[in-house]
Parts: C-alpha cells; sequence; structure tokens
C-alpha cells in the first residue's frame, strides 16, 4: 500500500523544476491579454493625466506671469497719469497765480487812472467855477462899482459905450493895482 | 534558507527516527525529489503513526478545483483572478484620469510612475517609453501573483509554480532579442553578442561561447528560475513554520509549549516573505529592462 501512495505521489508532484504546459499556456494568454488592457487603455490614461496636469499647472503659471504683467502696466499708467495730472495741477496753478497778479495789477492801474481822472476833472471844475466865480464877481463889482462911482461922482453915466468905456478902464485898474 | 534548511532536515530527521523499517533517504539527492519522495513516504507514515509530515513539493501539487483537468487548479485560477485584478484596479484607477487625482488614482499613478520612471526611462534611457506597458505589466502582474502567497485563505504564491515564470520569460526573451535584431539587425546583433569588441583576438576562443550561452540560455534560465525558486523556497518556508508549529500544538505538552515559538517564526516570516515577493517582481522588471537596454545599446 505504501508503494502504491508513493507512486501516487510522486506521480502527481513530479520535479518542480519541469513547468507544466497548461500553467505556461494559461501564464502567456492571462499575461497577454493583461498587457493589452494596460498597454491600450491604462497606460494612455494615465500619461494623458500627467500631460493634462502639466498643461494645468504650466497653463497656471504662464496665466499668473501674464496676469503680473497687466498690473504692472495698469500700475505704470496710473503711475504716468498721476504725475501728468500733478504737473497739470502745478501748470494750472502757475497759470492762476500768474494771472491773478495780471489781474490785480490791470485794477490797480485802472483804479489809479480812475483817481486821476476824478482828480484832474475836480481841478477842471474847481478851476472852471472859479473863473466863473471871478468873471461873475469882476461884473459885478464893476456895476456896483459904477453905480458908487456915478452916485459919487454924479455924473450920469447913460452913455452905454462910455459906461463900459469906464468900466473897462476901472477894471484895467484894478487889475494893474493888484 | 539555511534555518529552513536546518528545520526541515531536523524533522524530516526526528520523524524517521521512529521507523526502522523506512528507508533511509540519502540527502544529497536533488532537494526536490528528496521533498516528494518523503512527502509520500511521510504520508504513508502518517496514515500508520500520526508523525510529522514535513512539507515539500507535494504541497505545491493541487489537485483540480473540480473535473480532472489540470486547466482547473488553485494556481492557474489564482493566475487569472490576477490578471482580472489587476485590469480592473487600473482602470478604475485610471477611469477618470483627472488632474487632481482621487486616492485610487494617485496610489494607480505612483506605481505606474514609480515603472516608468525607475524601471523604464532610467535603465533604458530615451527609447524607454515603448516598453513603459510591457514593464509596466510585468511588474504588476508579478508582484499581485506573489503577494497571493501571504493572502489570507489563497495563501500560495503563483509564481512558485515554475511554468508561469517561464511564460514570462518567454515574453521578456522574445522581446529583447526582438528589439535587437530589429535595431542592428541579425547579423550585426549576433556578431556584438559573440565578439564583444575591445578584447585581445585569443580571448574569443573563451569568451564567444560563454556571450553566446549568456544571452540564449543562462539569462532566460536563471531570469524564471529565480523568480520561482524564491516563491517557492519562501512557500515551504513558511509551511515548515505553520505546519510545524500545528503539530506541536497536537503534540506532547513540551511541544505545546514550544508552538508558538513555530508559529512566531511563521508570522515574522510572513513579512520578510512579503518583502521578497516585492522584491522579486521589482528584480524581475528590472532584469527585463536591463536586458531590453543591453540589446538596443549602441555598443554591447
Amino acid at each position: 500500500m505504501s508503494t502504491q501512495i508513493l507512486l501516487l505521489a510522486s506521480e502527481e508532484a513530479g520535479l518542480p523544476i519541469i513547468p507544466t504546459l497548461t500553467e505556461v499556456i494559461v501564464g502567456l494568454i492571462a499575461f497577454s491579454l493583461l498587457f493589452i488592457v494596460m498597454k491600450s487603455k491604462v497606460v494612455p490614461r494615465f500619461e494623458k493625466a500627467f500631460a493634462d496636469r502639466t498643461d494645468a499647472i504650466q497653463g497656471g503659471m504662464e496665466r499668473a506671469e501674464q496676469a503680473q504683467a497687466e498690473a504692472a502696466a495698469a500700475l505704470k499708467s496710473y503711475q504716468d497719469q498721476l504725475s501728468d495730472a500733478r504737473g497739470e495741477a502745478q501748470k494750472l496753478r502757475e497759470e492762476a497765480r500768474a494771472q491773478g497778479a495780471a489781474i490785480i495789477e490791470e485794477m490797480r492801474t485802472k483804479a489809479q487812472e480812475e483817481a486821476n481822472r476824478i482828480t484832474a476833472a475836480a481841478r477842471a471844475s474847481i478851476e472852471a467855477e472859479r473863473q466863473q466865480a471871478v468873471t461873475s464877481l469882476m461884473q459885478e463889482v464893476g456895476t456896483i462899482a459904477t453905480n458908487l462911482a456915478s452916485k459919487i461922482v454924479g455924473e450920469a453915466l447913460d452913455d452905454q459905450v462910455r459906461q463900459s468905456r469906464v468900466v473897462d478902464r476901472f477894471l484895467a485898474d484894478l487889475e494893474g493895482s493888484k | 534558507m539555511q534555518v529552513a534548511q536546518k528545520v526541515t532536515l531536523k524533522v524530516t530527521q526526528r520523524s524517521s527516527e521512529g521507523f526502522a523499517s523506512r528507508p533511509l533517504l540519502p540527502l544529497c539527492l536533488g532537494r526536490s525529489l528528496t521533498h516528494s519522495r518523503s512527502l509520500a513516504l511521510n504520508a504513508s507514515i502518517l496514515l500508520a503513526s500520526g508523525g510529522f509530515v514535513s512539507p515539500g513539493s507535494g504541497d505545491f501539487v493541487f489537485k483540480p478545483v473540480f473535473g480532472t483537468s489540470i486547466l482547473f487548479t488553485k494556481p492557474v485560477f489564482q493566475a487569472i483572478l490576477a490578471a482580472i485584478l489587476v485590469a480592473v484596479f487600473f482602470l478604475i484607477s485610471s477611469k477618470k484620469a483627472a488632474v487632481i487625482p482621487s486616492r485610487t488614482q494617485f496610489f494607480g499613478e505612483s506605481v505606474y510612475s514609480f515603472v516608468k520612471k525607475d524601471l523604464g526611462e532610467d535603465i533604458i534611457g530615451h527609447e524607454f517609453m515603448k516598453f513603459v506597458p510591457f514593464l509596466f505589466t510585468l511588474f504588476t502582474f508579478i508582484i499581485v501573483n506573489n503577494i497571493f502567497g501571504i493572502v489570507p485563505f489563497m495563501q500560495f504564491p503563483t509564481m512558485s509554480r515554475f511554468g508561469f515564470p517561464v511564460a514570462l520569460m518567454i515574453f521578456t526573451y522574445v522581446i529583447y532579442h526582438y528589439v535587437g535584431i530589429r535595431k542592428h539587425g541579425l547579423g550585426k546583433y549576433l556578431k556584438d553578442i559573440a565578439f564583444v569588441p575591445g578584447v585581445p583576438k585569443w580571448i574569443y576562443v573563451i569568451l564567444t561561447p560563454l556571450e553566446i550561452a549568456t544571452y540564449f540560455i543562462i539569462r532566460p534560465f536563471t531570469l524564471a528560475i529565480r523568480l520561482f525558486a524564491n516563491m517557492f523556497a519562501g512557500h515551504l518556508l513558511l509551511l515548515v513554520f505553520i505546519m510545524g508549529g500545528d503539530y506541536m500544538l497536537h503534540n506532547s505538552m513540551v511541544l505545546k509549549i514550544m508552538s508558538p515559538l513555530s508559529f512566531g517564526f511563521g508570522i515574522g516570516l510572513t513579512f520578510f516573505e512579503f518583502f521578497i515577493e516585492c522584491l522579486q517582481a521589482y528584480i524581475f522588471t528590472l532584469l527585463t529592462a536591463l536586458y531590453i537596454a543591453g540589446a538596443i545599446a549602441d555598443e554591447h
């Protein structure tokens, strides 16, 4: 009996180093099918994921750089505008100051002129009034003096010509005595 | 390995001590032969007295799960299951191929990147992308089959059946010769192998047969054997400690007390086996990549 078992066992066990054809074939087929799945599906998908990731990261960086450049450009343009505005304000201020000064000068000149004119007019009118007063005073003084003289002299000075001649002579005397 | 052999030896000796009728087997015979024989013997001994049956190559033989065809044995199912598991996992993992990966996608990508970078790009060089799918399949298929060796309720490394490493070796063998011939032409490829440039002419007498043997016999043979033998030995080692512990547990009080030690070793070695299983998958793929790199290199 023991011989029988021995035979059976060694028949089944064999040398483990002798490959069984069935297992080789199963191994070949299983591996081939797995290889097809890996090559056609898994590897391309993973590669795609890697490529997408690279793209995403690179794209993100590029976008960030672009945004940064835009921001820098905007900052520069704002700064330019600001300095322009400052320059403009400065210019305006100076202009205003200049204008103000000019206006003040003009006003002062005008006022001076006005004052001069008023002074001159006043003087002229005073002179005219004085002249008039002198003239009328002379006439009145003449008349009064004539009247007085005629009364004193007693001579009627009816003749107009004579009268006026007498008056003129009197006035000329008067002036000459002055 | 030394420990394992010692233990196996001890056990064999011990179990044979009590049986004068049993012919002592010379242990210097081929190990596997000894194993299969002693298994058969031990089986008969077990029937007679309940002595310890040392694990042997018989433990690597499975009856068909159903029917009589050898197609329906556990290792065959495991190989198919491994292919299905790997395919399904990586299909799910890569399904979305999203820019921001999920946990599963990240894990799948990590494995893929590891094979692509460390085994493809770093070794093969600029033409590596053509071989990445092959290396990737090789690595994942082997590692899953190996890890079946410590998965509860499976606990059998598929690659300890020599047929499977042979099947994988055939792919490697065909591919590295094919790419070499396609790149250099048959004549130049063979000439480069046979006549290594830059050595004195008379050395070719020794070198040429060695080189030819290396490229056409030794490389494929060692590639398959390395994987097979590591898985075979590792599994045997676990069997010795765990079956030994089990045997001790059902024996005298002294042995009962000692049995946790054996189980402890078995558990410790399981972790060690996990390491070996990963390492061997890596080595098989690494060597394949090296052979391909050598075949397509500009000078051998």
